[in-house]
């Protein structure tokens, strides 16, 4: 954290998106996380990637639960919605704010322990509602805002600054997303904005609920020797199977690639996710093969990121509920809510 | 790139772009932290040790740091470096304990110094400390130079001349006023150890065209601005033309309007972007309603039954011819009515007192050979400086030239080579206060530059000594010191301490760091987070990261110094460090040369 605020300066080579607008104009406040704090980066990379997205900040709803992470919907798109919930009850906030207007850009920030523990129920139902949102679990393996205890997500054996060893096996987000029906799941690091910019673009893009987990180092906490979820630990150990690039509707697809090396993925609204593998064995349109590789790797200690399963058909919530295109706030009263008369008829049909 | 060499000075001298601007290297930034904290005295001292006139400076420098402010790359307005300066100056207190002591004891070494100027006035201060006998000759009968003679009382007090030269004289000059030297070969041969010529350049430069000499209306800026300094000449037609576009011309327009002149116009041959007068001169100039005509070229002073009446311009056009140069076409002439004209079309050397078989060669343009760094001419005992040296500059670099001739002539009469020099070092401290504090005020203030108060039209032109620019108050001077972006405040880097969390690049309000994977300058350049493909100043490439085995990248053009990357740094990789930039003067080092002699 920083007492004074971050100047706001115009400088020579500053860059403006369509809209006009600059990057510093999808910050927010200044953060008072930890100086280091991995949650600082995501939130850099959140801006850039709206930014780049050329996204008007008022189209936005940020929501969020409770912890460390959930604070850092205040650092970013200060001009946009936004909602802290009950911890581990976001989702069913970002369910019904869904649900009124299905043409906003939904974007839930949680945790470890908002998501794993106290959240676990709310997190997987969303999964498998397949509410369309870009839900991002800024995973460091323990309890920050308490002074570091290990959360669900601590692995096995890793050490606590205190020197106790964690004994229970963690729960993973993205193997339990991927087991869930998940239709995009993507893993990543927060000192990895190359990988992580496009991937967050990509997700927000996606149709449907799209799952990031980003290592993201708790500097104060869990930044040690010992712990699975440091910079360093996380460096060695990071295994890349396919990197991602995200194409807007308007652009080219300029980059060249070898035949067979790049896999294109069309999206609703034309724009592409490019997909490269880098791991030759690994296949992101196969579930089952998804599991087994990284549990495989797992074992071995390595962290497996990247676009890890994606399925561009499989409907969101909208589209299984069949509801209508036009988003029902925008209805009239007299359409959203026919009257009695309508719910008796309903009620007959059931009789 | 190979990692930045942040060993040498010169790397962190050059962020500080005022001070690696001002021609004596000025710590400006220091300097004006002292007046925020109202030790006007300190800051005052502070500027004494390199430029030695701060009243002086502080109302007539040409002021090189201003334009090279990082400042005014954010909000095009420059800190108001030149009028904290005079702050300093105008609010100090009693100085007479501070300033160095004057040996009792002589070393019996006697310098000459012709010309009672910026340049002599600045080897007599380095070099009376030092103990030695000073004689200083001067053709005028007060000292300051053209300081006096040319610049109008109304922007330099008289008071402000005499106390800070005073000063100086008073440590011990044995100063000879109204004594011109005539010959230089008569001077060398009587008991001096060196001679320093800071003579100046003194003769205005003449207009050959038809009419010149058809009347007496017509006079030489420089010496006619030295004839109403000493008020031989106190009048002057009711309508007046300023041949000329530079600084001079605009001290004429202003003088003639104090001295009887109504009608007063300024005529240059340049067109206006190509004025040689700096901005805030010829708004000075404009403030007083007087009229600027670019784009004339004086062709003929029209005479009229012996009475100057006018002056013949050829209007011109300015264009780019196919090897780059600048040229003027005629599309009119015009006649324009006056009464007296002024030239204020350059100035010039004159070394009539220097005979040529004395061992100093003068070039093709009849000016002395000059060494550049030493000063010393061709004969080993002649030094020169000031605007004899080079020609006309202006006073700031007269100063420098003084410090370097001092350093010389204390090297040739101590029997050490000239071309041995001491270095520029530094020293860097930390200003970590604490977690979040800082020993600068780090946060960036949006205050546009303050404006300095003037005496009113009205007012100003009833006495020809009104100072017309009345200076900051304390109040003023604080809120335009905080302005100032702290350039001295470095970003240091240890490699072997980051993490890569990318804490700093996130915060920085100018998006001036990247961590990327190294390679050759130019290319790296436009992968930047800003690309900066123009090389406007250094990029700051550091030792290989430890973690990915990327370099961390700064682009020093646009940082503001708000410590911001620092302050988010978990590690301390990043720390705002004082700069501060050590000078060597004559005498310095002696000590230690002695002791190697030992």
């Amino acid at each position: 954290m920083s007492y004074i605020t971050k100047p706001r300066l115009s400088y020579s080579g500053r860059k403006r998106n369509k809209l006009g607008l600059a990057m510093r104009d999808y910050e927010g406040g200044m953060s008072t996380l930890c100086a280091g704090c991995g949650h600082d980066s995501i939130t850099a990379a959140l801006i850039q990637a709206f930014f780049e997205l050329n996204i008007p900040p008022e189209r936005v709803v940020k929501l969020s639960g409770i912890g460390c992470s959930s604070k850092t919907p205040a650092y970013f798109l200060n001009a946009s919605h936004g909602i802290n919930a009950v911890h581990g009850r976001m989702p069913a906030l970002a369910t019904g704010a869904n649900a009124a207007n299905r043409d906003l850009y939904y974007i839930g920030v949680s945790g470890d322990g908002d998501s794993l523990s106290i959240g676990l129920g709310q997190f997987g139902h969303a999964i498998r509602r397949n509410l369309n949102m870009l839900y991002i679990i800024e995973n460091n393996g323990v309890y920050g805002l308490t002074k570091g205890q290990f959360s669900a997500s601590a692995d096995k054996g890793s050490k606590a600054k205190t020197g106790e060893i964690n004994a229970q096996p963690p729960i993973d987000p993205v193997l339990m997303a991927l087991s869930l029906g998940g239709a995009f799941v993507a893993r990543s690091f927060s000192g990895d904005k190359q990988q992580l910019v496009p991937l967050i673009k990509a997700g927000l893009m996606h149709q449907g609920f799209a799952l990031l987990d980003v290592i993201s180092p708790c500097v104060t906490f869990n930044d040690h020797d010992g712990s699975t979820k440091s910079y360093v630990y996380t460096r060695e150990h990071f295994h890349e199977t396919i990197h991602t690039d995200f194409v807007l509707a308007a652009d080219e697809i300029t980059v060249e690639y070898d035949e067979g090396e790049v896999v294109p993925v069309d999206l609703h609204d034309g724009s592409h996710i490019l997909l490269r593998k880098v791991a030759p064995d690994y296949e992101p349109k196969d579930r089952g093969n998804a599991i087994s590789y990284i549990q495989h790797h797992q074992e071995k200690g390595e962290i497996v990121t990247g676009l890890l399963y994606l399925d561009e058909q499989a409907g969101d919530l909208h589209t299984t509920s069949n509801t209508i295109d036009q988003p029902l706030n925008e209805l009239s009263y007299d359409k959203l809510c026919p009257g009695a008369d309508a719910l008796e008829e309903i009620f007959e049909a059931y009789r | 790139m190979k990692p930045t060499d942040v060993s040498n000075p010169n790397y962190f001298h050059k962020v500080v772009d005022c001070q690696w601007a001002c021609p004596a290297h000025t710590d400006v930034p220091e300097y004006i932290r002292l007046i925020a904290l109202g030790r006007y005295t300190d800051a005052y001292m502070l500027n004494r040790e390199s430029n030695v006139f701060p009243g002086i400076l502080g109302r007539v420098c040409d002021r090189p740091c201003e334009p090279a402010c990082r400042r005014g790359r954010l909000d095009q307005k420059p800190v108001a470096i030149c009028r904290l300066k005079r702050v300093a100056a105008d609010l100090r207190g009693e100085i007479a304990h501070r300033l160095p002591q004057i040996p009792k004891a002589k070393n019996g070494k006697r310098i000459a110094l012709i010309g009672a100027g910026c340049a002599s006035l600045t080897v007599a201060n380095d070099l009376l400390p030092l103990g030695y006998e000073i004689v200083m000759f001067e053709q005028l009968d007060k000292t300051g130079g053209l300081m006096r003679t040319n610049i109008p009382a109304f922007r330099l007090p008289a008071e402000v001349l005499d106390e800070e030269i005073n000063t100086i004289v008073d440590m011990g000059v044995d100063l000879r006023l109204g004594a011109p030297i005539n010959s230089l070969k008569a001077l060398l041969q009587e008991d001096y150890d060196a001679v320093f010529v800071g003579a100046g350049a003194p003769k205005g430069r003449n207009l050959e065209i038809p009419g010149r000499y058809d009347t007496d209306q017509i006079f030489v800026g420089i010496q006619w601005l030295e004839s109403v300094a000493f008020g031989h000449v106190d009048s002057i037609g009711e309508r007046v033309i300023i041949i000329g576009g530079g600084n001079t011309a605009m001290d004429c327009c202003r003088t003639s309007l104090r001295i009887g002149g109504d009608d007063v116009k300024v005529v240059a041959r340049k067109p206006e972007n190509m004025l040689k007068a700096s901005d805030w001169e010829l708004e000075g100039a404009i403030e007083e309603r007087i009229e600027i005509i670019c784009s004339h070229s004086p062709e003929e002073f029209v005479i009229e039954d012996g009475k100057l009446t006018g002056v013949r311009f050829d209007q011109v056009d300015w264009y780019e011819d196919e090897h780059g140069k600048f040229r003027s076409k005629k599309i009119d002439d015009v006649v324009m009515p006056c009464d007296s004209v002024i030239l204020a079309v350059g100035q010039e050397n004159a070394f009539t007192f220097i005979e040529r078989d004395i061992g100093i060669e003068f070039d093709k343009r009849d000016m002395p050979v000059v060494d550049k760094i030493t000063m010393q001419s061709t004969r080993e005992d002649v030094f020169f400086g000031g605007d004899a040296a080079f020609g006309p500059l202006n006073i700031i670099w007269a100063v420098e030239h003084g410090h370097q001739a001092a350093t010389s002539i204390h090297n040739y009469c101590m029997g050490e080579p000239v071309t041995e020099r001491l270095p520029h070092t530094m020293n860097l401290r930390s200003t970590r206060m604490g977690i979040h504090e800082w020993s600068y005020s780090n946060d960036f203030d949006p205050t546009t530059r303050r404006l300095v108060p003037h005496l009113p039209l009205k007012e100003r032109f009833e006495k020809l000594s009104l100072e017309v620019e009345l200076g900051f108050d304390a109040q003023q001077a604080a809120k335009e010191a905080e302005r100032c972006l702290n350039c001295d405040i470095q970003t240091v880097f240890k490699a072997n301490l980051c993490i890569e969390c990318d804490a700093c690049i996130d915060i920085c309000p100018v998006n001036c760091l990247t961590i990327a994977e190294n390679g050759p300058e130019v290319e790296l350049r436009l992968r930047l987070n800003t690309p900066a493909p123009k090389k406007v100043q250094d990029i700051f490439v550091s030792e290989t990261l430890p973690q990915t085995g990327k370099i961390m990248v700064k682009d020093e053009n646009s940082c503001v110094h708000c410590g911001l990357c620092a302050e988010r740094c978990p590690t301390g990789a990043w720390d705002m460090q004082e700069f501060t930039l050590n000078i060597p003067y004559a005498g310095h080092g002696s000590c230690r040369k002695r002791r190697k002699t030992a």
